[in-house]
């Protein structure tokens, strides 16, 4: 590949190995020894020595420590780590992050995971004693709590400016579930959603019911990211990064961005521009989706945010079955964070590359590219994946 | 300085607060120091406080004097929110705090239920409020509708809460030293 500028990404690196944990409401290992056996798990299945490791990328909120897991896994000598910020709107950056690392030859081999217990472990909107001082004091004294409430001014004013309905929300919940209800490893595995269960649920903040949040997992995930040239020895067929973007719009907010011109327009706009750009196709290419979905709205949102249809028409997009198997976008095709797991969106990676290995529990014939994504509503990133 | 910014009266441009409880810095001196009591330690069954930074201190002092007030750029008179060292426009280190009529409408609202901290738990189903400013349409306060300045956060009924409704400013000590804005719907 030639060194042209602006084109040093493109294709450059693969994802090579993926690996993950049970999930679960409690697990009883700790962070630290799910994310050793996450990324343990990622490199057999790519076929690589833990000790060829030399780069690592990660989140932030309840971090592992890439000290302590260099040392636990038997990494050699690491030459490049970093950690991507603002909880989930990280997942997606930590592969963007190994991918530069390796195109401009810091580093060759490089793991990026995910452990948390969100299911057994703390709540982290019930800290009272340590707030974020901005936003927090214009936000939380009147009760805005917990990111559901944040995420929910921004979806009752969608439903307001737009349309949408709680059964546009409920589309989402419906295909995230009907795809866990495929996927033995999915905390919803046996667990089908009906209508009549969504529109009765207990509310969790008006307009937003329990159906449309995400779970509350334990669990770990890891994936191996190398260079182009070094897939075709490797034991499973690789996963082209083919374009990676971020996203921090000007005068972003983070979860309570209410203070800009139009907050209906998040951090999503921002990466896909960057995103479309870097890449040989468009939406209208995309084969499959994994939607950062820890809230039912934030889909219809990202839909328009990544240009699968117009402004205002991301809740219309869902009838029809759009996000089902056979849909215009089969969605979150592992069940995503709402059916399947919550830990930070990590699993939309993994099953973007089960998918394009075509070994998906709800495969899509033939996929040969996706789109990733991560938290909307929050600094964010996303991949397009191809095979 | 800039003089172009013009409005009713109560909306002039003032410098920041010097409440008794709260040595004010001199305009433009340097570093900046925390002019706001240290908050009292977090009580687990009460509602929370502001824990502002050095930026927001002045809007709480202010609440506390009954003004509603948004930190503004002196140099080019444009208003942000939430207050910042420097205005995004000109990059001007000085800002004024503009007075506002303390009117606006209901942006977005939420009905928050359980679970909860536990003395908003104990309100639940309350609102949270959005405000859009009728002075800075842009700039929207997060807030709670009440039917009185010291009425329960559940005080209106949910069915009256509409996006679009007038609200005006009202304030309510929450704790001794430590005022909040409120709203009450214009057409009760
Ligand atoms: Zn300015």
């Amino acid at each position: 590949m030639g060194a042209t500028m602006g084109a040093g990404l493109k294709d450059a690196a693969v994802i090579a190995g993926i690996g993950q944990t049970a999930f679960a409401k409690r697990l009883p290992e700790s962070e630290r020894a799910l994310a050793c056996r996450a990324i343990v798990a990622a490199l057999d299945d790519a076929g690589i020595a833990p000790s060829e490791v030399d780069a690592f990328a990660s989140y932030t909120m309840e971090e592992t420590d890439e000290v302590e897991v260099a040392k636990a896994i038997g990494a050699g000598d690491v030459t490049f780590f970093a950690k991507a910020g603002y909880g989930g709107g990280g997942s997606c950056a930590t592969v963007a992050h190994l991918a530069a690392a390796i195109a401009t030859g810091q580093a060759s081999v490089g793991v990026a995971w995910r452990s948390r217990k969100r299911g057994s472990g703390p709540r982290p909107w019930r800290n009272t004693a340590v707030q974020l001082p901005t936003p927090a004091q214009w936000t939380r004294p009147f009760g805005l709590l917990r990111p559901a409430d944040e995420i929910g001014i921004l979806a009752r004013r969608y439903m307001h400016e737009y349309g949408a309905t709680r059964d546009h929300f409920f589309n989402v919940a419906l295909a995230c579930r009907n795809r866990a209800n495929q996927n033995p490893d999915a905390v919803m595995y046996e667990r089908p959603l009906t209508r009549e269960m969504y529109m009765t649920a207990r509310w969790i903040s008006e307009p937003l019911c329990l159906f449309d949040n995400c779970l509350e997992t334990d669990g770990a995930l890891a994936c191996v990211v190398v260079a182009a040239e070094r897939a075709r020895d490797l034991r499973q067929r690789p996963v082209y990064v083919h374009s990676a973007a971020q996203g921090l719009p000007a005068q972003h907010h983070g979860m309570v961005n209410y203070w800009t011109d139009d907050p209906l327009t998040g951090p999503a706009w921002t990466a896909a521009r960057q995103l479309w750009k870097q890449a040989d196709f468009g939406p209208e290419d995309v084969d499959v989706a994994q939607i950062y979905d820890a809230f039912t709205p934030l889909i219809p949102l990202s839909l328009e945010g990544y240009g699968f249809c117009g402004r205002g028409e991301g809740a219309a997009f869902t009838e029809g079955g759009a996000l089902e198997t056979g849909g215009r976008l089969p969605l979150n095709t592992a069940g995503g964070g709402l059916s399947e797991a919550y830990v930070h969106g990590f699993n939309l990676i993994t099953e973007g590359v089960r998918q394009l290995r075509g070994t998906a529990t709800a495969q899509v014939p033939d996929a040969a590219t996706c789109l990733v994504t991560a938290g909307e509503g929050v600094p964010t990133s996303a991949l397009l994946l191809r095979s | 300085m800039s003089t172009s910014m013009t409005g009713p009266t109560d909306n002039a441009p003032e410098p920041r607060p010097s409440p008794r409880t709260c040595p004010s810095p001199e305009p433009h001196s340097s570093p900046r120091t925390r002019p706001f009591p240290e908050p009292p330690p977090p009580d687990a069954d009460a509602l929370l406080l502001p824990v502002p930074d050095d930026d927001g201190a002045p809007f709480w002092q202010y609440a506390a004097r009954g003004e509603l007030r948004v930190q503004g750029c002196a140099a080019c008179g444009e208003l942000r929110f939430p207050p910042r060292p420097c205005c995004p426009h000109c990059q001007s280190f000085d800002d004024r705090w503009q007075r506002m009529s303390g009117r606006g409408r209901i942006w977005s609202y939420v009905l928050p239920h359980p679970p909860l901290l536990p003395a908003y738990a104990a309100q639940a189903p309350y609102n949270v409020i959005v405000v859009e400013l009728a002075d800075a349409p842009r700039i929207r306060l997060v807030g709670n509708l009440v039917a009185a300045p010291d009425a329960p956060l559940d005080s209106v009924d949910p069915a009256r809460i509409r996006i679009g409704a007038p609200v005006k400013v009202v304030f309510h000590e929450q704790a001794p030293g430590v005022t909040v804005p409120r709203w009450l719907l214009e057409r009760p």
